[in-house]
């Protein structure tokens, strides 16, 4: 208790916001957990944050004070309620459809976070099955796939999603499937250097040894081992792959109206952003807090993963 | 050394040869492009004709092995929409892309090295978590967003500068700066990170315990080690920030390649939408090489991996 005690202390008094003066307590077991979260600003922020985006996700249609898609053009941009003009009704004002901004930020969290998550399902699975073979067998095997990999890293991927996007006709479901497609790149590299880093550990050895067979291997031995690596990597995609969809959505070739999307929100106010800047200015801070925030989760996790380092 | 190049060279042949297949592959397989062409309201006939006329009733490896033959003598073939060859349209938009690029880097890395080794130099105080909310803030931002941001304050609100356009030097600060935030945090972290390895290294203490100034041993001796694996990244940032291009561009109407692209890809003008992403890619896979080679030549002991 006291070793890991002393260390936990050590680390997170390197940590931004920590106080150096800080006196080792000691510290109920049950609580080193709570304390090694908490103890880490950054990664409590992004915890928050995303939290309560994810309950604004699941909650919008209660929350939103208005339909998200409802048009009213008697009411058309609306500037919001600390604005001169602005009023209750419409708290972060409409938008040239006379549509409730707030009502639509709130559901545009729905779509931010859908993306984010199946796109570092699907890019997890792709990219770790790469990487976790090519690390594990060596040899040939990763010759061939680090080949794939250093192919996928030199492809444009902005400007191949939005080709692609533009014939296959941009939707939700075609953005989600392109990106998890094509944002695998940073799963496959960190599986591998880490499994790589494991294939002689003992315990794998111990497991060969004994005959099991290689997916138990690959599965039980391996992956577990792994995992603080991935979930690190799978926050960083997240992040990634909202603000990909949030471009391809601004540029036109992402989601589609009327849905709610951050990107396509700004889209639509960019003509209006001279006279009226809030139009671009909320849905663009909504998407920077939200990425900032599973940033700082992902750093923050990274941290409790490795305590050796800020970097 | 020698070996080494040539491996590398031969990787990067090959992987281009694959790019161009796959994206070849890609854009004729995830559609049909005849009817992309011919538009909503063409009617079979009409898409049966463009088909035939444009070569798209071929079998897919012919269409390909014809579109190589050009590409390798950098013959691209005509643009659907321009009344003009595709090569004619690159080189014409590149020297935009590639200056908005150069200019891109050249302020990421005036930034971001120095604030690393000052953030490496002043570890833990607030000049360090200064520097390393620059790096989240730049990792957070949308950078089409940034690039509007600065519009609205600088070119329309302070009237500083032109918000569109690629006449003079003026038209490329705002989109520089746009681009290069999103290089510097990478940078940032990398320089930091190395300067406080090398700084905590054995030759380091030797040269302060030598007596060296404070300025020697951190230009001389550490920096030059630190900055290796920065100097590959801003390769990499740079192979990044011409493909990011097509998003700034398009925030600043600056008719480089990305702004190409886009209009190509809206305007389903599949052999420069073609052309530009196989360019692009090369650009990257040019500029690794070199990183590789430099970061070879500097650090021997990469060569033998």
């Amino acid at each position: 208790m006291t070793t890991s005690n002393v260390s936990a202390t050590v680390s997170s008094a390197r940590r931004p916001g920590a106080s150096l003066g800080e006196v080792p307590l000691p510290v109920p077991a049950w609580s080193r957990v709570t304390r090694r979260i908490f103890g880490h600003r950054g990664l409590a922020i992004g915890l928050i944050v995303v939290g309560l985006a994810v309950l604004i996700a699941i909650f919008a249609p209660l929350l939103a004070p208005h339909d998200p898609y409802h048009q009213d053009i008697a009411n058309r941009m609306v500037p919001p309620v600390w604005h001169d003009k602005g009023s209750w009704v419409h708290v972060l004002g409409t938008d040239k459809l006379g549509r409730d901004t707030l009502s639509r930020l709130l559901f545009g969290t729905r779509i931010s976070l859908t993306i984010g998550l199946v796109v570092a399902l699907i890019s997890g699975i792709i990219g770790t099955t790469l990487g976790v073979l090519a690390g594990y067998f060596g040899g040939r095997v990763d010759a061939v796939i680090s080949y794939i990999i250093t192919t996928r890293l030199a492809m444009p991927v902005v400007l191949v999603a939005l080709a692609l996007a533009s014939l296959t006709g941009g939707s939700l479901i075609t953005v989600i499937l392109l990106l998890g497609l094509l944002l695998w790149d940073r799963f496959a590299v960190v599986s591998r250097s880490v499994t790589q880093q494991m294939r002689d550990a003992e315990y794998v050895y111990a497991a060969r040894t004994l005959g099991c067979s290689l997916p138990y291997i690959l599965l039980r031995e391996v992956l577990p081992n792994i995992a603080g690596s991935l979930i690190v990597v799978m926050t960083l995609e997240m992040a990634h792959a909202i603000l990909l969809e949030a471009t391809l959505s601004f540029l036109g070739m992402g989601v589609q109206p009327p849905l709610p999307s951050w990107g396509l929100m700004v889209a639509e106010g960019k003509a209006y952003m001279f006279f009226q800047p809030w139009v671009i200015a909320i849905p663009g801070i909504a998407l920077f807090l939200l990425v900032l925030a599973i940033n700082l989760l992902g750093d923050g996790l990274r941290d409790l993963n490795a305590p050796g380092g800020r970097n | 050394m020698g070996t080494f190049i040539f491996r590398r060279v031969l990787v990067a042949m090959s992987v281009a040869l694959t790019i161009s297949i796959v994206s070849f592959m890609l854009l004729h397989l995830s559609g049909d492009l005849a009817t992309s062409i011919a538009g909503p309201e063409a009617t079979a006939e009409q898409v049966e004709q463009i088909r035939i006329d444009y070569g798209l009733d071929q079998p897919i490896v012919n269409q390909y092995l014809d579109w190589l033959g050009g590409a390798l003598t950098f013959d691209f073939g005509h643009s659907y929409y321009y009344q003009s060859t595709v090569v004619d349209l690159i080189v014409d938009r590149m020297p935009i892309t590639l200056t908005l690029g150069g200019v891109a880097l050249a302020l990421a890395v005036s930034i971001s090295i120095p604030l690393g080794v000052l953030a490496a130099l002043k570890r833990d105080t607030w000049v360090d978590r200064l520097a390393l909310l620059f790096a989240v803030v730049g990792q957070a931002m949308p950078s089409f967003w940034f690039g509007l941001t600065l519009i609205v304050v600088f070119a329309v609100t302070l009237q500083w500068l032109p918000a569109a356009g690629s006449d003079g030097w003026q038209h490329f600060v705002l989109p520089a700066i746009a681009l290069g935030y999103y290089a510097t945090p990478a940078m940032m972290r990398l320089t930091r990170t190395g300067m406080l390895e090398v700084l905590e290294s054995d030759y380091i203490r030797t040269a302060r315990a030598k007596g060296l100034r404070t300025g020697a041993v951190i230009f001389k001796h550490a920096l030059r080690n630190a900055i290796i694996p920065v100097v590959a990244l801003a390769a990499v940032e740079l192979g990044f920030m011409l493909g990011g291009s097509v998003v700034i561009e398009s925030v600043f109407s600056l008719n480089g390649l990305g702004q190409l692209a886009w209009d190509a890809i809206s305007r389903n003008d599949y052999p420069v939408v073609q052309a530009v992403v196989l360019i692009i890619a090369l650009f990257y896979i040019v500029l690794t090489l070199l990183a590789d080679v430099a970061n070879a030549a500097l650090d021997p002991r990469i060569r033998t991996r």
